[in-house]
């Protein structure tokens, strides 16, 4: 409990005054639209299938769960505070580092044009076939053609700044991660742990996220678990966070010794929740409380 | 703290004597004073203290910060602008230092 600010204080006093007042926040909020600053609509419904997710009626984004003002916050780019994050991302891009010389535009040009569509196929199976999340395409370039001499921890400032920059260059498209052919193990994989209770607590993800989306757990409001919101910036922690660290947080939550960021286990979750997302759009960088 | 990026967003146009809606964001910690890191120990207060707005010479808006403001301060405000002019901006910092950024506006 060490790590609690005021924000969070503040945020849970307002979580409990809302469960006390009734039903407010019970379900999602399905007359919700996400338009960014009054133009660019994003998707945040999208038709369930029977393969990946048979027991949704429908996918949402976890946008329709959160409050107005949560909401609000992310409709503007400018009170959107991952925006910060985004603009540090922009200034790593052209930042030369390694003994190459390079910086990430020597090569990749133009981030809107270059990374768009990226963050949609994350995960994806690379050339060797491996599933690689983005931050691993990220460190590999960082170490085998920049020549920088430290890759990035998973969870860094730099990372998290990078990876949300490239994420908003996928603003609106929709989700769409290849689960067959070389993928499919890996899609396999982190459906078994999505469907294992973990911890103390035994608790899977899907006890909450599937069973329970739209009810309350204590204090919190439970969505879908969707990710095409990441990185988002947790109001409660008050940073962007990546979609490792978030697992992480749930998996504790279950008193169970969690899997490391950036583990193979992790990516294989992060592909299976990435697909039960299919159709909702990227958000770029979302705000959740 | 390094690598401070102010924000600003005034409205496009104004006429003469409009009241205006101003938004500023800046990164920072600000670190409360009350954690302590992971050998248990406090970790130093560092916040925004203080937050000034002039306009044309004039002040907007001179406002304290203190330790429950949450990272990265956020703060939106209403002006009048009688005429053309600048926009300066000042953020302080506990550890003396101090942030500012200028943005001309130019009423119709």
């Amino acid at each position: 409990m060490q790590h609690l600010k005021a924000g969070r204080t503040l945020a849970l006093a307002t979580a409990c005054v809302a469960a006390l007042t009734g039903v407010a926040l019970a379900d999602p909020d399905l007359t919700a639209e996400l338009v960014i600053d009054g133009e660019l609509h994003l998707v945040t419904r999208a038709p369930s299938d029977d393969v990946i997710t048979p027991n949704l009626p429908e996918r949402y984004s976890g946008f329709l769960f959160r409050d107005p003002a949560t909401r609000d916050m992310q409709m503007d780019d400018f009170e959107n505070p991952a925006m910060l994050a985004v603009e540090e991302g922009e200034g790593l891009w052209s930042t030369v580092e390694g003994t190459a010389g390079q910086s990430c535009q020597d090569c990749h040009g133009d981030a809107a044009d270059s990374m768009a569509g990226v963050r949609a196929s994350m995960p994806h199976v690379n050339g060797d076939g491996v599933l690689w999340s983005m931050e691993n395409y990220v460190n590999n370039c960082r170490t085998t053609r920049m020549g920088a001499a430290e890759p990035w921890g998973w969870n860094s400032g730099q990372m998290r700044a990078m990876t949300s920059y490239i994420s908003m260059q996928s603003r609106g498209m929709p989700v769409n991660v290849a689960i067959d052919g070389a993928a499919a193990p890996y899609w396999e994989q982190g459906r078994e742990m999505y469907y294992t209770r973990f911890g103390q607590l035994e608790l899977s993800c899907a006890n909450c996220h599937e069973d329970s989306a739209g009810l309350m757990i204590r204090a919190d409001h439970l969505s879908q678990g969707q990710i095409s919101g990441f990185p988002t910036y947790r109001l409660k922690d008050q940073r962007v966070v990546s979609i490792h660290n978030r697992f992480v947080g749930c998996i504790r939550d279950t008193r169970a010794e969690t899997f490391a960021m950036g583990s193979p286990e992790f990516i294989a979750l992060e592909l299976y929740v990435a697909s039960r997302g299919n159709g909702l759009a990227v958000e770029g960088v979302s705000v959740r409380p | 703290m390094t690598d401070v990026r102010p924000r600003i967003r005034l409205p496009r146009s104004a006429a003469a004597g409009d009241s205006i809606v101003v938004k500023t964001l800046i990164n920072h910690d600000m670190e409360s004073g009350q954690r302590r890191n992971s050998a248990g120990e406090i970790i130093p207060r560092q916040i925004v203290n203080r937050f000034t707005c002039e306009y044309a010479g004039v002040m907007v808006i001179d406002m304290e910060l203190h330790g429950a403001i949450s990272a990265n301060p956020y703060i939106e405000f209403e002006a009048v602008v009688p005429a053309s002019g600048d926009f300066v901006f000042t953020w302080y910092d506990d550890n003396g230092e101090v942030y500012t950024s200028t943005e001309s506006f130019t009423v119709a």
